[in-house]
C-alpha cells in the first residue's frame, strides 16, 4: 500500500507551521523525487524555536528564534504565514484557509500543535490575564507589564497559575521583567508530573531562594478586577486573595484537533488526532505529527517525539517502513536558574522497585535512583540542584546500571564514572533522536574529529543541550579508541590551554604571534587562538592593541575599536566613570548623536551608547568625542566594561562610604586591562546594595569600617552571586586585593572563562583564593600587583592613539579602491523617534538619518 | 551574477594590503573581501556573510584549517576555505559556501577577476 507513494508523494500540504512542521520540511528537502510542499501556519512568523521562547526576555529577537529558514528557499517549498486553515474536505482532498485560499493535496499532514488551556473561571478574560505559548503571548506579556509598571509607578506583583516546568519558566520570566512572582499549584508539589515529593520539596527551597513565592495544594478559584477593570488579584480556593497586577495561566495544553474533528476523523477521548505507529490517520492521505497527534490515547508535550514522528512520515512518504514508538523521555527544567530533571518511573511504581536517595540539605541537592528489585536495572531518576547525572543516566533507562546505585549518588568526587561503552542503540540525544551508534559512526565513518563536527553532522545536542556532556564523553571516548589523542588543546594550532600559553609567553618574554606560534604551535592560527594571543600580549603590556603585528590577531571588535552589530555597523560607547557626565559633555555627545542619526540609549552599564556607526564614520565620530573630552569605554574588548555604582554617601542618606569616588578610582585603574573575558565591577555605598555589586565579577560593598569585597559574581545566562573574599578593608588595601585577584584571573583562567566559573572551579575554592590573595600565602602578591601597576602606567586611550596615527586610520576605509563608497546594503526603519536596522522582509531607508526623518514625518 | 569584467579590474597595490589581514574592495558592483597571506598570495571571496547578510567578511580573522587558509565570520564565527569558498564549519547551521574571485598579482598590482 505504500508502494504507490514511493518517490512520488506529489502535492504535500502541512497545516501548522510550528517546530515539528519545520522538522518535517527539513527532512523532506533532503529527498529527491516528485513532490511539492506547502506549509500553512496562522502565526505571523516563519516556524520558530518555541523551546527557547523565554530567551526573548534575555535579549533574543523574534528573528533570532526563527528556525533555519533556508528550507523555504528551496523552490519546491512554499511557506504561508498568518493564515489559518479553517476547513478540510477529505473527499475533494483540499483544505481552505480563512483568507479563502484553497489548497489541493495528495498528502495532508496535520501539525497544528496545541493551545494553552485556561480553566473556565470568573475573571480569566480580564485584561492582564495572559498565557505563555507563542511569541505573541510573550510580546503581550512584556507590553502589559511595561504599561502597568509605568502607570502604577511601583514594582509589580504577578501570579502564575500552574507549577509545572512551563509555569516555573513563566515565573522566572516575570522575575526578569521585574515582577515579583507567586506560583500557585494545585498539586502538593512543584513539577508534580515529573518529580517525587522529595524532589518537589528540594525544588521549592531552591526557587524560593530565587525570590519566587510558592503556594502548593491550593487552587486558583477566580480572578478579581480592580477599579480600572483590569486584573487586581487572584482568589484561592481557601478564600485568600493574592494581590496581582498580572496573572499568567500555565495550566496545561490541549491538542488543536478541530480540523480533524470537523473533517470526520477519529479524535481521542482526551483530544488529539488518532494515529497508529505510522502516524497515519484513518484516511490514508492524512497524517498527524507533533503535539496534535494522539498515540495510544496520549499526546506528547515535548518536541522530541514530534520530531521523531516527522521523520517517520517523511520516510513513509517515500515507501519506507519506519514506525514511531514512544521513546523514553525525560524532563529538564530550564530558563529558571535552578536545575531539576527527572526520567522514567520516578515514583517507584514498578513492582519490587527499590529507591536509593541522596539528599544534601546543605548543598541543596536531591538525587534519587529507582532500580529493579535486584538493584541492577535502572528504572528512573530524580535530580534537583545537581543534574550532572541526568544526561549520563537517562540513556540507560531500562538497562543494567553497571555499578551499585549508591555509588552514583555519593557526594561529589566519589561518583562512579559512567561508562561510555553504552550500547549503540541507546538514544543519546532525544531531541534530535540520535543514538549512541550514530554518534560513534560520525567519528569512525564520517570523519568527525570534534564535538562541534559531530553536532553539525548528526544534529545531536543542538536543541535543548542537556545531552552535550554525555555527547562529549562518547565522542572523546570514540576518538581515543580510534587512536586519536583528545587533548585540552586550544585549537589545532596550539596544543595547550590558555593559562599554559600565558605562562610560556610571560616567562620567555615572547612579543609577536609569529614568534609564539613558531615556538609553541603550528600553522597560521585561527579565530580561536589569535585573539587569545592578542589578549595575552596586551595583558602583559606589550603594545597598543592596534599595532600592525597585533591587528591581524584581533577580533573585529578590537580591530575597529567598536562592538560589531548584526548589520556590520558598530556601537560607540565612551567611558563615563561612575555613571557621571557633566551637562557640557552631554550636550557635545547629543550633538554628535544627532548629526549622525545614531540610535542612542542608556546601556545596562550606566553609560550612554550610540548604535549604527559605519566603519568609515568611526574616526570622525571619535575625533569629536575625544575633542569633547571623552575616551574609549572599551565596550568592545574582553576587558573591564564599567564600574557600576550607586550615588553613595555624598548624597544618599543611608550611605556609609563614598561609593562614587571609589568607583571612579577603580574604573580609571582597570580601564583597558585585557583579560580572558570581559569583566564588570560594582560598588555600593551601603549594605542596601543599590549597585547590585554582588552580581559582578568584583563587587565592593561599603561597611561602617571600610569595604567588603566579593568575587566571581555574574548576571546574564548563568546568574551567580559573588563570594565574600575579604571584609572591612581600607581604600588602599581594597585596591591591593582587587589588583591581585584580577592579575591571577588574567594569568590562570581559560579562554573565554568568566570569573564566576573560574572562582567556582579554583582548586580549594574561595578559601584557597583568600589564602593566596588576602593572606599572600604563596608570596606572589607583589608580583601580581606589579603586573597591574605596569598596566596602569602604560595605559593610553586607544582611540586617541588611533586618531593620531594615519596608518591606523586607513583601516577604517571600507573599500581599498573606493575610499568614498559606503555599504549600500544597509537599510533602516524608524522606531520611536530613532532608527534601527530593517529586517530582511522590511523595506528600509539607506541610512539612519533618512530613516529617522521618515519617522518624524509619519508622526506629523 | 557577477559584475566584474572578464578581463578583471586593478584594485590596489600589494602593499596596500596588510599581511594576514582582510580588506574590502569594490569591483564593478561586487563587494569583495581581499586577503593577503603571509606568503604574499592574495585571495578574494564575497564580502557578504551569507548567514547574517552583512558585508563584513574582510573584517574576520584569517587563519588556517589543516593548512588551508581560512576566514572566520566576525559575526557568527562560521569558517570558510579562502581558496575554494567551501564552508568548513557552519557552527550548527547548514553549510553555505562563498563565491570566490580569481586574483592575479602582477608585479605590484592586484587584479580581481570574476
Ligand atoms: C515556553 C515553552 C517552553 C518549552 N520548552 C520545551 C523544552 O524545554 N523541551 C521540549 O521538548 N519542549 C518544550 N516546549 C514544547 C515544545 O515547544 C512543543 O512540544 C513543540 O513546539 C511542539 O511542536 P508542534 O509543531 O507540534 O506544535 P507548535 O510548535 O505549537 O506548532 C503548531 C503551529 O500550528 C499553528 N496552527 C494551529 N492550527 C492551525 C490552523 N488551523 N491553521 C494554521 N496554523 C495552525 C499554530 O499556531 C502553531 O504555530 C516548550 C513550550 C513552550 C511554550
Ligand atoms: S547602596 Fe546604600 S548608599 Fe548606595 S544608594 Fe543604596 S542606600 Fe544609598
Ligand atoms: S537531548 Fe536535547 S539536544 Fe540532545
Amino acid at each position: 500500500m505504500t508502494a504507490d507513494l514511493a518517490a512520488a508523494p506529489g502535492r504535500v500540504v502541512v497545516v501548522g507551521a510550528g517546530m515539528v512542521a519545520h522538522r518535517f520540511a527539513e527532512q523532506l528537502c533532503r529527498r529527491d523525487g516528485d513532490w511539492t510542499l506547502t506549509v500553512i501556519g496562522d502565526e505571523p512568523h516563519a516556524p520558530y524555536d518555541r523551546v527557547h521562547l523565554s530567551e526573548v526576555f534575555a535579549g533574543r529577537t523574534a528573528e533570532d528564534l526563527v528556525l533555519d529558514a533556508s528550507v523555504w528557499d528551496d523552490p519546491r517549498t512554499t511557506l504561508v504565514t498568518g493564515d489559518r486553515v479553517v476547513s478540510l474536505d477529505r473527499a475533494a482532498q483540499t483544505v481552505t484557509t480563512a483568507s479563502g485560499r484553497v489548497e489541493p493535496y495528495d498528502q495532508l499532514v496535520l501539525a497544528t500543535g496545541s493551545w494553552a488551556w485556561v480553566p473556565r473561571a470568573e475573571g480569566t478574560d480580564l485584561p492582564g490575564v495572559l498565557r505563555y505559548r507563542t511569541l505573541a503571548d510573550l510580546v503581550d506579556l512584556r507590553t502589559w507589564v511595561e504599561g502597568r509598571a509605568a502607570a502604577l509607578g511601583r514594582p509589580l506583583r504577578g501570579v502564575v497559575v500552574g507549577g509545572g516546568v512551563l509555569g516555573l519558566e513563566a515565573a522566572a520570566a516575570l522575575g526578569t521583567l521585574g515582577v515579583a512572582p507567586t506560583v500557585v499549584e494545585f498539586a502538593d508539589r512543584l513539577m508534580a508530573v515529573q518529580l517525587d515529593a522529595g524532589g518537589g520539596e528540594a525544588l521549592r527551597v531552591l526557587v524560593t531562594e530565587l525570590g519566587m513565592e510558592i503556594r502548593t495544594s491550593t487552587a486558583a478559584s477566580r480572578v478579581l478586577a480592580g477599579a480600572e477593570g483590569t486584573v487586581a488579584g487572584l482568589e484561592l480556593s481557601d478564600g485568600e486573595v493574592l494581590p496581582a497586577d498580572v496573572v499568567v495561566y500555565s495550566t496545561g495544553i490541549r491538542p488543536r484537533d478541530r480540523l480533524a474533528r470537523e473533517g470526520g476523523l477519529p479524535v481521542a477521548e482526551r483530544g488529539g488526532v488518532v494515529v497508529g505507529p505510522t502516524c497515519r490517520t484513518e484516511d490514508p492521505a492524512v497524517w498527524a505529527i507533533g503535539e496534535v497527534a494522539s498515540h495510544d490515547g496520549e499526546c506528547a508535550g515535548l518536541v522530541a517525539p514530534g520530531n521523531a514522528m516527522a521523520d517517520v512520515v517523511v520516510d513513509r512518504l517515500f515507501g519506507g517502513d519506519k514506525v514511531y514508538s514512544k521513546a523514553a523521555d525525560g524532563t529538564k527544567l530550564k530558563g529558571v536558574g535552578v536545575d531539576a530533571a527527572a526520567f522514567g518511573d520516578v515514583l517507584g511504581l514498578t513492582p519490587g522497585a527499590l529507591e536509593v536517595t541522596f539528599a544534601d540539605p546543605v548543598a541543596r541537592t536531591y538525587r534519587k535512583l529507582v532500580v529493579s528489585d535486584d538493584a541492577r536495572v535502572l528504572l528512573g531518576g530524580v535530580f534537583v540542584g545537581d543534574i550532572e547525572l541526568y544526561s549520563q543516566l537517562r540513556p540507560l533507562l531500562g538497562r543494567p546500571l553497571g555499578a551499585d546505585p549508591s555509588a552514583f549518588l555519593a557526594p561529589a568526587g566519589g561518583a562512579a564514572p559512567v561508562q561510555t561503552d553504552l550500547p549503540d542503540d541507546v538514544v543519546l540525544c532525544s531531541c534530535s533522536n540520535v543514538s549512541v551508534g550514530t554518534v560513534r559512526a560520525a567519528v569512525t565513518e564520517h570523519g568527525c574529529r570534534s564535538v562541534g563536527e559531530v553536532k553539525t553532522c548528526t544534529r545531536a545536542g543542538t536543541v535543548c543541550g542537556s545531552c552535550v556532556p554525555l555527547l562529549t564523553k562518547v565522542v572523546n571516548g570514540t576518538l581515543e579508541k580510534a587512536g586519536f589523542t583528545v587533548s585540552n588543546a586550544m585549537c589545532e594550532h596550539f596544543g595547550m590551554p590558555r593559562a599554559e600559553l600565558y605562562a610560556l609567553v610571560r616567562t620567555e618574554g615572547l612579543r609577536t604571534f609569529s614568534e609564539i606560534v613558531a615556538r609553541h604551535g603550528q600553522g597560521r592560527g585561527c579565530a580561536v587562538c589569535k585573539p587569545v594571543v592578542a589578549s595575552i600580549l596586551s595583558s602583559l603590556g606589550i603594545g597598543h592593541v592596534l599595532q600592525p603585528d597585533q591587528v591581524t590577531l584581533q577580533d573585529t571588535n578590537d580591530r575597529l575599536l567598536g562592538n560589531m552589530q548584526k548589520d556590520g555597523t558598530y556601537s560607540v560607547v565612551p567611558r563615563m566613570p561612575g555613571g557621571e557626565i557633566t551637562p557640557d559633555k552631554l550636550l557635545a555627545f547629543a550633538q554628535i548623536a544627532d548629526d549622525f542619526g545614531l540610535f542612542t540609549r542608556v546601556t545596562g552599564a550606566q553609560r550612554i551608547g550610540m548604535f549604527g556607526a559605519r566603519q568609515d564614520q568611526l574616526p570622525e565620530i571619535w575625533r569629536r568625542l575625544v575633542d569633547a573630552g571623552f575616551e574609549s569605554g572599551q565596550a568592545y574588548g574582553k576587558s573591564l566594561r564599567a564600574v557600576k555604582t550607586c550615588i553613595g554617601s555624598t548624597w544618599c542618606r543611608f550611605g556609609v562610604q563614598d561609593s562614587s569616588t571609589m568607583a571612579v578610582r577603580l574604573e580609571l585603574r582597570y580601564r583597558g586591562l585585557r583579560a580572558p573575558h570581559k569583566f564588570k565591577v560594582g560598588v555600593s555605598g551601603c549594605a542596601r546594595e543599590c549597585a547590585e555589586a554582588r552580581g559582578k565579577d568584583v563587587g565592593v560593598i561599603a561597611t561602617e569600617k571600610g569595604w567588603n569585597v566579593y568575587v566571581g559574581g555574574n548576571g546574564g545566562f548563568t546568574p551567580r552571586h559573588a563570594d565574600l573574599l575579604a571584609e572591612d578593608l581600607d581604600d588602599d588595601r581594597l585596591i591591593q586585593v582587587i589588583d591581585r585577584f584580577l592579575a591571577l584571573y588574567v594569568r590562570s583562567a581559560d579562554r573565554l572563562q568568566r570569573t564566576a566559573p573560574w572562582v567556582a572551579s579554583y582548586p580549594g575554592g574561595i578559601d584557597a583564593l583568600r589564602r593566596v590573595l588576602v593572606d599572600d600565602a604563596d608570596g606572589i602578591g607583589a608580583e601580581l600587583e606589579a603586573e597591574v601597576a605596569r598596566h596602569v602606567g602604560a595605559y593610553v586611550d586607544e582611540w586617541r592613539a588611533t586618531l593620531e596615527d594615519p596608518e591606523m586610520l586607513r583601516r577604517f576605509t571600507p573599500y581599498v579602491n573606493a575610499p568614498d563608497a559606503t555599504d549600500t546594503d544597509l537599510s533602516y526603519v524608524p522606531v520611536r523617534g530613532q532608527a534601527r536596522p530593517a529586517r530582511p522582509d522590511e523595506q528600509g531607508y539607506p541610512d539612519l538619518l533618512s530613516a529617522r526623518a521618515a519617522g518624524t514625518e509619519e508622526e506629523r | 551574477m557577477s559584475t566584474v569584467p572578464a578581463e578583471g579590474v586593478r584594485v590596489c597595490a600589494v602593499d596596500d594590503l596588510l599581511p594576514e589581514c582582510g580588506t574590502g574592495a569594490l569591483v564593478g558592483e561586487d563587494r569583495v573581501a581581499l586577503f593577503r597571506l603571509a606568503s604574499d598570495e592574495v585571495l578574494a571571496v564575497q564580502q557578504r556573510d551569507p548567514y547574517s547578510g552583512a558585508n563584513v567578511l574582510s573584517r574576520g580573522i584569517v587563519g588556517d584549517v589543516a593548512g588551508a587558509p581560512t576566514i572566520t565570520s566576525p559575526l557568527l564565527k562560521q569558517v570558510w576555505d579562502l581558496r575554494t569558498g567551501a564552508c568548513l564549519d557552519p557552527v550548527g547551521k547548514d553549510p553555505v559556501d562563498l563565491r570566490v574571485y580569481r586574483v592575479v598579482v602582477d608585479g605590484e598590482d592586484v587584479r580581481v577577476l570574476p
